[in-house]
Protein backbone atom coordinates (compact mmCIF):
# COMPACT_ATOMS: atom_id res chain seq x y z
CA UNK A 1 0.00 0.00 0.00
CA UNK A 2 1.29 3.43 -1.06
CA UNK A 3 0.34 5.98 1.57
CA UNK A 4 0.98 10.23 1.12
CA UNK A 5 1.08 12.21 4.17
CA UNK A 6 0.93 15.73 4.27
CA UNK A 7 3.40 17.33 5.76
CA UNK A 8 2.94 20.26 8.36
CA UNK A 9 5.02 23.09 8.76
CA UNK A 10 5.20 26.79 10.00
CA UNK A 11 7.70 29.13 9.35
CA UNK A 12 10.31 26.97 7.23
CA UNK A 13 10.08 24.32 9.80
CA UNK A 14 8.43 20.59 9.89
CA UNK A 15 5.71 20.22 12.71
CA UNK A 16 6.21 17.23 15.28
CA UNK A 17 2.85 15.97 14.40
CA UNK A 18 4.18 14.93 10.47
CA UNK A 19 6.33 12.45 13.16
CA UNK A 20 3.80 10.88 14.54
CA UNK A 21 1.37 10.73 11.30
CA UNK A 22 4.59 8.75 8.95
CA UNK A 23 5.07 6.18 11.98
CA UNK A 24 1.09 5.62 11.68
CA UNK A 25 1.34 5.78 7.82
CA UNK A 26 4.50 3.45 8.43
CA UNK A 27 1.99 0.88 9.46
CA UNK A 28 -0.01 0.54 6.47
CA UNK A 29 3.00 0.43 3.92
CA UNK A 30 5.19 3.25 2.22
CA UNK A 31 5.09 6.28 3.06
CA UNK A 32 5.40 9.60 0.53
CA UNK A 33 4.80 12.45 1.40
CA UNK A 34 3.21 16.03 0.32
CA UNK A 35 4.99 19.51 1.27
CA UNK A 36 2.47 22.18 0.15
CA UNK A 37 3.85 25.73 1.04
CA UNK A 38 5.30 28.95 -0.50
CA UNK A 39 9.55 28.78 -0.03
CA UNK A 40 9.41 25.15 1.26
CA UNK A 41 12.81 23.59 -0.14
CA UNK A 42 13.96 23.42 3.22
CA UNK A 43 10.78 21.68 4.54
CA UNK A 44 11.21 19.23 1.43
CA UNK A 45 14.56 18.59 2.51
CA UNK A 46 13.80 17.95 6.13
CA UNK A 47 10.97 15.60 5.03
CA UNK A 48 13.24 13.66 2.91
CA UNK A 49 15.48 13.03 6.15
CA UNK A 50 12.55 11.47 7.99
CA UNK A 51 13.63 7.74 8.47
CA UNK A 52 11.25 5.96 6.11
CA UNK A 53 10.68 8.83 3.51
CA UNK A 54 10.02 7.78 -0.11
CA UNK A 55 8.95 10.13 -2.34
CA UNK A 56 8.62 13.57 -1.57
CA UNK A 57 6.18 15.47 -3.69
CA UNK A 58 6.10 19.16 -3.65
CA UNK A 59 4.02 22.07 -4.58
CA UNK A 60 5.53 25.67 -3.82
CA UNK A 61 3.56 28.12 -4.81
CA UNK A 62 1.87 31.26 -3.58
CA UNK A 63 -1.53 29.12 -3.39
CA UNK A 64 -0.04 26.75 -0.92
CA UNK A 65 1.09 30.11 1.11
CA UNK A 66 -1.72 29.81 3.93
CA UNK A 67 -2.46 25.79 3.52
CA UNK A 68 -6.01 26.91 2.15
CA UNK A 69 -8.10 24.14 2.45
CA UNK A 70 -9.66 24.98 -1.17
CA UNK A 71 -6.52 24.81 -2.70
CA UNK A 72 -4.40 22.26 -0.75
CA UNK A 73 -7.52 19.60 -1.18
CA UNK A 74 -7.66 19.12 -4.92
CA UNK A 75 -3.72 18.90 -5.02
CA UNK A 76 -3.85 16.15 -2.60
CA UNK A 77 -6.93 14.41 -4.03
CA UNK A 78 -4.93 14.84 -7.86
CA UNK A 79 -2.13 13.43 -6.24
CA UNK A 80 -4.55 10.49 -4.40
CA UNK A 81 -4.29 8.49 -7.99
CA UNK A 82 -1.09 7.62 -7.19
CA UNK A 83 -1.77 6.33 -3.69
CA UNK A 84 -4.00 4.04 -1.56
CA UNK A 85 -4.03 5.94 2.01
CA UNK A 86 -3.81 9.84 2.64
CA UNK A 87 -2.79 10.66 6.12
CA UNK A 88 -3.18 13.35 8.24
CA UNK A 89 -2.33 14.67 12.45
CA UNK A 90 -5.01 15.39 14.44
CA UNK A 91 -4.43 19.04 14.56
CA UNK A 92 -6.36 21.72 12.77
CA UNK A 93 -4.34 21.87 9.72
CA UNK A 94 -5.24 18.22 9.24
CA UNK A 95 -8.69 18.30 10.22
CA UNK A 96 -9.51 21.53 7.93
CA UNK A 97 -7.72 19.67 4.68
CA UNK A 98 -8.58 16.03 5.15
CA UNK A 99 -12.60 15.66 5.03
CA UNK A 100 -11.78 17.88 1.87
CA UNK A 101 -9.68 15.79 0.40
CA UNK A 102 -12.06 12.31 1.43
CA UNK A 103 -15.09 13.95 0.16
CA UNK A 104 -13.26 15.28 -3.58
CA UNK A 105 -12.31 11.12 -3.64
CA UNK A 106 -15.68 10.18 -2.83
CA UNK A 107 -14.25 8.39 0.58
CA UNK A 108 -15.26 8.39 4.26
CA UNK A 109 -12.90 9.80 6.27
CA UNK A 110 -11.54 7.77 9.70
CA UNK A 111 -10.68 10.51 12.34
CA UNK A 112 -8.61 10.64 14.85
CA UNK A 113 -7.34 6.76 14.86
CA UNK A 114 -5.38 5.56 18.00
CA UNK A 115 -4.91 2.28 16.26
CA UNK A 116 -3.95 0.37 13.26
CA UNK A 117 -5.29 -3.34 13.12
CA UNK A 118 -4.64 -4.18 9.67
CA UNK A 119 -5.10 -1.93 6.42
CA UNK A 120 -8.81 -1.33 6.43
CA UNK A 121 -9.51 -1.79 10.09
CA UNK A 122 -8.92 0.72 12.43
CA UNK A 123 -9.73 2.21 16.27
CA UNK A 124 -10.75 5.98 17.36
CA UNK A 125 -12.33 7.72 20.00
CA UNK A 126 -16.14 8.85 20.09
CA UNK A 127 -18.27 9.95 22.62
CA UNK A 128 -15.32 12.43 24.30
CA UNK A 129 -13.08 9.25 24.38
CA UNK A 130 -15.80 7.34 26.69
CA UNK A 131 -15.88 4.60 23.94
CA UNK A 132 -13.04 3.12 21.71
CA UNK A 133 -14.61 1.79 18.55
CA UNK A 134 -12.81 -0.39 16.00
CA UNK A 135 -13.87 0.68 12.30
CA UNK A 136 -13.31 -1.21 9.24
CA UNK A 137 -13.57 0.40 5.73
CA UNK A 138 -15.05 -0.72 2.82
CA UNK A 139 -14.00 2.02 0.58
CA UNK A 140 -10.63 1.62 -2.21
CA UNK A 141 -8.96 4.46 -0.97
CA UNK A 142 -8.54 5.20 3.04
CA UNK A 143 -8.13 9.05 4.49
CA UNK A 144 -7.48 9.15 7.77
CA UNK A 145 -6.45 11.45 10.48
CA UNK A 146 -4.53 10.15 13.37
CA UNK A 147 -3.95 11.32 16.91
CA UNK A 148 0.18 12.48 17.70
CA UNK A 149 -0.15 11.18 21.22
CA UNK A 150 -1.06 7.56 19.94
CA UNK A 151 1.82 7.11 17.46
CA UNK A 152 5.99 8.03 18.67
CA UNK A 153 7.38 10.09 16.56
CA UNK A 154 9.29 8.77 13.51
CA UNK A 155 13.12 9.57 13.60
CA UNK A 156 13.80 13.22 12.29
CA UNK A 157 16.67 12.12 10.15
CA UNK A 158 18.20 8.97 8.44
CA UNK A 159 15.46 9.06 5.34
CA UNK A 160 16.56 9.65 1.83
CA UNK A 161 13.60 10.44 0.19
CA UNK A 162 13.44 12.03 -3.06
CA UNK A 163 11.99 15.18 -3.64
CA UNK A 164 9.94 15.83 -6.97
CA UNK A 165 7.76 19.20 -7.74
CA UNK A 166 4.71 18.47 -8.40
CA UNK A 167 3.18 21.19 -11.17
CA UNK A 168 -0.01 23.29 -10.77
CA UNK A 169 -0.68 26.15 -8.15
CA UNK A 170 -3.94 27.08 -9.21
CA UNK A 171 -5.80 30.14 -6.90
CA UNK A 172 -9.37 28.32 -6.47
CA UNK A 173 -10.28 31.67 -5.96
CA UNK A 174 -12.48 31.07 -3.13
CA UNK A 175 -10.78 31.83 0.06
CA UNK A 176 -7.74 34.18 0.42
CA UNK A 177 -5.86 34.76 3.81
CA UNK A 178 -6.13 38.13 5.83
CA UNK A 179 -4.06 37.63 8.92
CA UNK A 180 -3.60 35.41 12.16
CA UNK A 181 -2.93 35.67 15.48
CA UNK A 182 -0.59 33.26 16.65
CA UNK A 183 1.56 33.59 20.22
CA UNK A 184 4.99 33.99 19.89
CA UNK A 185 6.08 31.69 22.93
CA UNK A 186 9.61 30.59 24.35
CA UNK A 187 7.98 27.58 25.58
CA UNK A 188 7.65 24.16 23.89
CA UNK A 189 4.69 23.27 21.64
CA UNK A 190 1.20 21.54 24.16
CA UNK A 191 0.92 18.90 21.94
CA UNK A 192 4.80 17.80 21.78
CA UNK A 193 6.12 19.07 25.28
CA UNK A 194 7.50 16.79 27.97
CA UNK A 195 5.94 18.46 31.08
CA UNK A 196 2.62 20.51 30.95
CA UNK A 197 1.56 22.47 33.65
CA UNK A 198 -2.24 23.68 33.07
CA UNK A 199 -4.25 25.73 34.73
CA UNK A 200 -8.27 25.43 35.26
CA UNK A 201 -11.38 28.41 36.73
CA UNK A 202 -9.94 28.22 39.77
CA UNK A 203 -6.95 30.49 39.09
CA UNK A 204 -9.97 33.48 39.07
CA UNK A 205 -8.20 35.75 36.43
CA UNK A 206 -6.08 36.03 33.92
CA UNK A 207 -3.61 38.26 35.80
CA UNK A 208 -3.12 35.22 38.47
CA UNK A 209 -2.89 32.38 35.66
CA UNK A 210 0.10 34.15 34.52
CA UNK A 211 1.58 34.80 38.29
CA UNK A 212 0.66 31.30 39.31
CA UNK A 213 1.31 29.07 35.98
CA UNK A 214 4.19 30.93 34.29
CA UNK A 215 6.31 30.78 36.46
CA UNK A 216 6.47 27.10 37.81
CA UNK A 217 6.21 26.34 33.78
CA UNK A 218 9.14 28.20 33.09
CA UNK A 219 11.62 26.69 36.17
CA UNK A 220 10.24 23.19 34.77
CA UNK A 221 10.69 23.82 31.34
CA UNK A 222 6.83 22.79 30.41
CA UNK A 223 4.73 24.29 28.06
CA UNK A 224 1.40 26.02 29.21
CA UNK A 225 -2.57 24.31 29.15
CA UNK A 226 -5.36 25.21 30.47
CA UNK A 227 -9.03 23.91 30.87
CA UNK A 228 -11.93 24.74 28.58
CA UNK A 229 -13.51 26.58 32.08
CA UNK A 230 -10.05 28.78 32.05
CA UNK A 231 -10.21 29.51 28.12
CA UNK A 232 -13.91 30.66 28.42
CA UNK A 233 -13.64 32.69 31.51
CA UNK A 234 -10.67 35.03 29.15
CA UNK A 235 -7.96 33.24 31.82
CA UNK A 236 -5.64 31.80 28.90
CA UNK A 237 -6.23 31.63 24.93
CA UNK A 238 -7.88 29.57 23.23
CA UNK A 239 -4.83 27.79 22.14
CA UNK A 240 -3.94 26.75 25.32
CA UNK A 241 -6.55 24.67 25.73
CA UNK A 242 -6.87 20.87 26.21
CA UNK A 243 -9.47 18.72 26.14
CA UNK A 244 -11.86 16.85 23.66
CA UNK A 245 -12.79 19.96 21.92
CA UNK A 246 -9.29 21.55 21.99
CA UNK A 247 -5.88 19.81 22.04
CA UNK A 248 -5.13 15.88 22.96
CA UNK A 249 -2.03 15.69 24.65
CA UNK A 250 0.06 12.94 26.30
CA UNK A 251 3.05 14.36 27.98
CA UNK A 252 5.69 12.52 30.61
CA UNK A 253 3.75 14.77 33.41
CA UNK A 254 0.43 16.68 33.40
CA UNK A 255 0.68 19.08 36.17
CA UNK A 256 -3.48 20.07 36.59
CA UNK A 257 -3.74 23.25 38.69
CA UNK A 258 -6.90 23.60 40.20
CA UNK A 259 -8.47 21.54 37.00
CA UNK A 260 -11.88 19.82 38.57
CA UNK A 261 -11.59 17.51 35.97
CA UNK A 262 -14.39 17.56 33.73
CA UNK A 263 -15.06 14.58 31.50
CA UNK A 264 -14.17 16.20 28.32
CA UNK A 265 -11.08 17.82 29.84
CA UNK A 266 -9.92 14.10 31.02
CA UNK A 267 -10.30 13.04 27.25
CA UNK A 268 -7.87 15.43 26.41
CA UNK A 269 -5.15 14.30 29.15
CA UNK A 270 -5.59 11.34 30.65
CA UNK A 271 -3.24 9.42 28.45
CA UNK A 272 -0.64 11.31 30.22
CA UNK A 273 2.40 9.33 31.76
CA UNK A 274 2.13 10.61 35.16
CA UNK A 275 -0.65 13.01 36.31
CA UNK A 276 -0.10 15.41 39.03
CA UNK A 277 -2.89 17.66 40.53
CA UNK A 278 -3.19 20.08 42.97
CA UNK A 279 -6.68 21.31 44.16
CA UNK A 280 -9.01 22.07 47.37
CA UNK A 281 -11.40 20.22 46.61
CA UNK A 282 -10.24 16.54 47.66
CA UNK A 283 -13.51 14.98 45.67
CA UNK A 284 -12.49 17.06 42.40
CA UNK A 285 -13.05 14.28 39.60
CA UNK A 286 -9.08 14.61 38.69
CA UNK A 287 -8.05 13.16 41.85
CA UNK A 288 -9.31 10.13 40.28
CA UNK A 289 -7.05 9.94 37.39
CA UNK A 290 -3.98 11.37 38.95
CA UNK A 291 -0.76 9.82 39.83
CA UNK A 292 0.18 12.18 42.65
CA UNK A 293 -2.88 14.66 44.50
CA UNK A 294 -2.40 17.35 46.89
CA UNK A 295 -5.37 19.18 48.43
CA UNK A 296 -4.68 22.62 49.26
CA UNK A 297 -4.81 26.17 48.35
CA UNK A 298 -3.04 26.26 45.32
CA UNK A 299 -2.39 30.12 45.52
CA UNK A 300 -0.07 28.99 48.43
CA UNK A 301 1.21 25.54 47.28
CA UNK A 302 1.76 26.67 43.75
CA UNK A 303 4.21 29.33 45.07
CA UNK A 304 6.66 27.01 46.80
CA UNK A 305 6.64 24.53 44.68
CA UNK A 306 7.93 27.01 42.32
CA UNK A 307 10.37 27.73 44.92
CA UNK A 308 11.46 24.41 46.07
CA UNK A 309 11.95 22.72 42.60
CA UNK B 1 -29.65 35.76 2.06
CA UNK B 2 -30.79 32.95 3.43
CA UNK B 3 -29.19 30.51 5.54
CA UNK B 4 -29.15 26.75 6.21
CA UNK B 5 -28.38 24.99 9.17
CA UNK B 6 -27.94 21.58 10.17
CA UNK B 7 -28.79 20.22 13.30
CA UNK B 8 -28.03 16.98 14.65
CA UNK B 9 -29.68 14.79 17.60
CA UNK B 10 -27.37 13.65 19.53
CA UNK B 11 -26.69 12.20 23.44
CA UNK B 12 -26.96 15.17 25.59
CA UNK B 13 -23.73 16.35 26.50
CA UNK B 14 -24.33 15.91 30.45
CA UNK B 15 -24.76 12.23 30.46
CA UNK B 16 -21.98 10.33 30.71
CA UNK B 17 -21.97 7.24 27.34
CA UNK B 18 -22.03 3.76 28.50
CA UNK B 19 -20.86 1.07 26.51
CA UNK B 20 -23.06 -1.55 25.86
CA UNK B 21 -22.62 -4.67 27.50
CA UNK B 22 -22.09 -6.87 24.41
CA UNK B 23 -20.06 -4.41 22.98
CA UNK B 24 -22.20 -3.24 19.82
CA UNK B 25 -22.54 0.74 20.37
CA UNK B 26 -23.27 3.13 23.30
CA UNK B 27 -26.25 2.51 25.08
CA UNK B 28 -29.13 5.15 23.97
CA UNK B 29 -32.36 3.21 25.66
CA UNK B 30 -33.86 5.90 27.65
CA UNK B 31 -31.00 8.43 27.28
CA UNK B 32 -31.57 12.24 27.21
CA UNK B 33 -31.22 13.67 24.16
CA UNK B 34 -30.42 17.33 22.86
CA UNK B 35 -29.14 19.11 19.99
CA UNK B 36 -25.18 18.58 19.29
CA UNK B 37 -23.70 22.30 21.42
CA UNK B 38 -21.72 23.07 18.96
CA UNK B 39 -25.15 23.09 16.44
CA UNK B 40 -26.85 25.32 18.83
CA UNK B 41 -23.92 27.82 18.52
CA UNK B 42 -24.78 27.54 14.41
CA UNK B 43 -27.91 28.41 15.02
CA UNK B 44 -27.64 31.10 17.21
CA UNK B 45 -25.23 32.72 15.30
CA UNK B 46 -27.81 32.33 12.05
CA UNK B 47 -29.78 33.99 14.30
CA UNK B 48 -27.86 36.85 15.22
CA UNK B 49 -27.00 37.52 11.70
CA UNK B 50 -30.91 37.95 10.95
CA UNK B 51 -31.07 40.29 13.58
CA UNK B 52 -28.07 42.34 12.27
CA UNK B 53 -30.41 42.34 9.05
CA UNK B 54 -27.65 40.41 6.84
CA UNK B 55 -29.99 37.29 7.08
CA UNK B 56 -33.34 36.93 5.57
CA UNK B 57 -34.81 32.95 6.50
CA UNK B 58 -32.88 30.61 8.54
CA UNK B 59 -33.54 27.06 7.04
CA UNK B 60 -32.78 24.40 9.87
CA UNK B 61 -32.15 20.58 8.58
CA UNK B 62 -31.57 17.00 10.35
CA UNK B 63 -31.01 14.26 9.14
CA UNK B 64 -31.99 11.12 11.83
CA UNK B 65 -34.93 9.62 13.24
CA UNK B 66 -38.47 10.90 13.35
CA UNK B 67 -37.59 12.12 16.97
CA UNK B 68 -34.92 14.07 15.52
CA UNK B 69 -38.03 16.41 14.71
CA UNK B 70 -37.99 17.66 18.32
CA UNK B 71 -34.31 18.83 17.57
CA UNK B 72 -35.91 21.19 14.75
CA UNK B 73 -38.29 22.30 16.86
CA UNK B 74 -35.94 23.39 19.18
CA UNK B 75 -34.09 25.26 16.49
CA UNK B 76 -37.60 26.53 15.22
CA UNK B 77 -38.22 27.63 19.00
CA UNK B 78 -34.37 29.52 18.76
CA UNK B 79 -35.22 31.49 16.08
CA UNK B 80 -35.08 29.54 12.58
CA UNK B 81 -37.68 30.37 10.04
CA UNK B 82 -38.97 26.90 8.48
CA UNK B 83 -37.53 22.94 8.79
CA UNK B 84 -36.67 20.34 6.60
CA UNK B 85 -36.29 16.89 8.44
CA UNK B 86 -34.92 13.85 6.25
CA UNK B 87 -36.04 10.72 8.17
CA UNK B 88 -34.08 7.50 8.23
CA UNK B 89 -33.77 5.25 11.29
CA UNK B 90 -30.04 4.24 9.69
CA UNK B 91 -27.02 5.78 10.82
CA UNK B 92 -25.90 7.94 8.43
CA UNK B 93 -22.19 8.47 7.88
CA UNK B 94 -21.14 12.14 7.89
CA UNK B 95 -20.35 11.72 3.46
CA UNK B 96 -23.65 10.75 3.16
CA UNK B 97 -24.93 13.70 5.35
CA UNK B 98 -22.73 16.09 3.18
CA UNK B 99 -24.21 14.61 0.18
CA UNK B 100 -28.06 15.22 1.40
CA UNK B 101 -27.04 18.94 2.58
CA UNK B 102 -25.42 19.48 -0.91
CA UNK B 103 -29.03 19.00 -2.40
CA UNK B 104 -30.77 20.62 -0.51
CA UNK B 105 -28.29 23.59 -0.76
CA UNK B 106 -28.70 23.36 -4.30
CA UNK B 107 -32.48 23.59 -3.91
CA UNK B 108 -32.47 26.05 -1.55
CA UNK B 109 -29.16 28.42 -2.97
CA UNK B 110 -28.66 29.90 1.01
CA UNK B 111 -25.83 32.26 1.05
CA UNK B 112 -23.97 30.61 3.67
CA UNK B 113 -24.74 26.95 5.67
CA UNK B 114 -23.21 27.38 9.41
CA UNK B 115 -22.77 24.27 11.55
CA UNK B 116 -21.13 22.50 13.78
CA UNK B 117 -17.89 21.50 13.67
CA UNK B 118 -18.33 18.25 14.71
CA UNK B 119 -21.50 16.42 16.78
CA UNK B 120 -20.28 15.20 20.49
CA UNK B 121 -21.27 11.34 19.43
CA UNK B 122 -18.80 10.33 16.72
CA UNK B 123 -16.57 13.35 17.25
CA UNK B 124 -15.81 12.77 13.46
CA UNK B 125 -15.32 16.71 12.34
CA UNK B 126 -16.16 16.25 8.76
CA UNK B 127 -19.32 17.27 7.54
CA UNK B 128 -18.67 20.67 6.91
CA UNK B 129 -15.50 20.49 5.03
CA UNK B 130 -17.05 17.86 2.82
CA UNK B 131 -19.95 19.34 1.75
CA UNK B 132 -17.77 22.63 1.10
CA UNK B 133 -15.76 20.31 -1.03
CA UNK B 134 -18.81 18.69 -3.03
CA UNK B 135 -20.43 22.15 -3.23
CA UNK B 136 -16.63 23.47 -4.78
CA UNK B 137 -17.59 26.39 -2.07
CA UNK B 138 -15.40 27.89 0.67
CA UNK B 139 -14.74 26.60 3.92
CA UNK B 140 -13.80 28.72 7.34
CA UNK B 141 -14.20 25.42 9.90
CA UNK B 142 -13.44 26.30 13.79
CA UNK B 143 -14.88 29.66 13.80
CA UNK B 144 -14.77 32.25 16.32
CA UNK B 145 -15.93 35.14 14.79
CA UNK B 146 -18.05 35.41 11.17
CA UNK B 147 -18.59 39.01 9.34
CA UNK B 148 -20.76 38.97 6.34
CA UNK B 149 -18.96 41.87 4.05
CA UNK B 150 -20.38 42.41 1.06
CA UNK B 151 -19.63 39.44 -0.74
CA UNK B 152 -17.50 37.68 0.87
CA UNK B 153 -17.28 36.45 4.50
CA UNK B 154 -14.21 36.97 7.05
CA UNK B 155 -13.66 34.17 9.29
CA UNK B 156 -11.95 33.90 12.56
CA UNK B 157 -10.71 30.44 13.10
CA UNK B 158 -9.55 28.80 16.56
CA UNK B 159 -6.53 26.90 15.44
CA UNK B 160 -3.25 25.14 16.91
CA UNK B 161 -1.15 28.05 17.28
CA UNK B 162 -3.73 30.84 18.09
CA UNK B 163 -6.56 32.68 15.42
CA UNK B 164 -6.07 32.75 11.51
CA UNK B 165 -8.72 35.69 9.68
CA UNK B 166 -9.94 33.74 6.20
CA UNK B 167 -11.64 35.73 3.91
CA UNK B 168 -14.02 33.50 1.80
CA UNK B 169 -16.18 34.01 -1.16
CA UNK B 170 -19.83 33.50 -0.45
CA UNK B 171 -21.48 30.99 -0.65
CA UNK B 172 -19.54 29.62 1.85
CA UNK B 173 -19.44 27.04 4.69
CA UNK B 174 -18.60 27.88 8.23
CA UNK B 175 -18.39 25.52 10.82
CA UNK B 176 -18.37 26.32 14.60
CA UNK B 177 -16.37 26.58 17.45
CA UNK B 178 -17.01 27.08 21.32
CA UNK B 179 -16.38 30.13 21.93
CA UNK B 180 -18.46 31.68 18.62
CA UNK B 181 -21.45 32.52 20.94
CA UNK B 182 -23.61 31.53 23.59
CA UNK B 183 -26.78 30.24 22.46
CA UNK B 184 -29.87 31.59 24.09
CA UNK B 185 -32.51 29.50 25.43
CA UNK B 186 -36.49 29.66 23.46
CA UNK B 187 -38.57 31.32 25.32
CA UNK B 188 -42.26 29.86 26.41
CA UNK B 189 -43.95 31.74 23.58
CA UNK B 190 -41.53 31.10 21.26
CA UNK B 191 -41.75 27.07 22.06
CA UNK B 192 -45.34 27.54 21.71
CA UNK B 193 -44.84 29.64 18.33
CA UNK B 194 -42.56 26.64 17.10
CA UNK B 195 -45.17 24.22 17.26
CA UNK B 196 -47.10 25.55 14.04
CA UNK B 197 -43.60 26.76 12.06
CA UNK B 198 -43.11 25.03 8.24
CA UNK B 199 -41.63 21.63 8.89
CA UNK B 200 -40.85 19.51 5.75
CA UNK B 201 -40.94 15.32 5.88
CA UNK B 202 -38.13 14.08 3.41
CA UNK B 203 -36.26 11.09 2.88
CA UNK B 204 -32.77 10.34 1.30
CA UNK B 205 -34.35 8.66 -1.49
CA UNK B 206 -35.70 12.01 -2.17
CA UNK B 207 -32.43 13.42 -2.82
CA UNK B 208 -31.22 10.54 -4.57
CA UNK B 209 -28.36 9.97 -1.70
CA UNK B 210 -27.67 6.42 -1.07
CA UNK B 211 -26.50 6.45 2.61
CA UNK B 212 -24.92 2.64 2.34
CA UNK B 213 -22.21 2.87 5.48
CA UNK B 214 -18.25 2.68 4.09
CA UNK B 215 -17.09 2.10 7.63
CA UNK B 216 -18.51 -1.41 10.03
CA UNK B 217 -18.40 -1.24 13.33
CA UNK B 218 -16.68 -4.34 14.42
CA UNK B 219 -16.74 -3.64 18.40
CA UNK B 220 -16.95 -0.56 20.78
CA UNK B 221 -15.27 -0.89 24.19
CA UNK B 222 -14.86 1.20 27.15
CA UNK B 223 -11.29 2.98 27.09
CA UNK B 224 -8.36 1.34 29.50
CA UNK B 225 -9.30 2.59 32.80
CA UNK B 226 -6.82 4.74 34.79
CA UNK B 227 -6.51 4.15 38.66
CA UNK B 228 -6.13 6.44 40.89
CA UNK B 229 -3.11 7.13 42.36
CA UNK B 230 -2.32 8.42 45.86
CA UNK B 231 -2.38 11.51 47.58
CA UNK B 232 0.71 13.65 48.94
CA UNK B 233 0.74 15.61 52.32
CA UNK B 234 2.63 18.45 51.47
CA UNK B 235 4.91 20.16 48.23
CA UNK B 236 7.71 18.71 50.32
CA UNK B 237 6.65 14.52 49.48
CA UNK B 238 5.26 15.66 46.15
CA UNK B 239 9.01 17.11 44.98
CA UNK B 240 10.22 13.76 46.60
CA UNK B 241 7.81 11.61 44.98
CA UNK B 242 8.69 13.26 41.09
CA UNK B 243 12.39 12.89 42.00
CA UNK B 244 12.04 9.60 42.57
CA UNK B 245 10.11 8.61 39.43
CA UNK B 246 13.01 11.05 37.65
CA UNK B 247 10.92 12.96 36.27
CA UNK B 248 12.22 16.22 37.34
Amino acid sequence: MKTLVLVEHEGGHLKDATLSAVTAAARLGEVHLLVAGEGVGGVAEAAAKIAGAGKVHVADGAAYAHQLAENVAPLAAGLMQGHDAFVAASTTTGKNVAPRVAALLDVMQISDVIGIEGEDTFQRPIYAGNAIATVKSADSKKVLTVRGTAFEKAAAEGGSGQIEAVPGGEESGLSSFVGAEIAASERPELTSAKIIVSGGRALGSSEQFHQYIDPLADKLGAAVGASRAAVDAGYAPNDYQVGQTGKIVAPEVYIAIGISGAIQHLAGMKDSKLIVAINKDEDAPIFQVADLGLVGDLFKLVPELTEKL
Amino acid sequence: MKLLVPVKRVIDYNVKPRVKADGTGVDLANVKMSMNPFDEIAVEEAIRLKEKGVATEIVAVSIGPAKAQETLRTALAMGADRAILVTTDDAVEPLAVAKILAKIAEEEQPGMVILGKQAIDDDSNQTGQMLAALLGWAQGTFASKVEVDGEAVNVTREVDGGLETLRLKLPAIVTTDLRLNEPRYASLPNIMKAKSKPLAQKTPADYGVDTTPRLTTLGVREPSKREAGIKVQSVDELIDRLRTVGVI
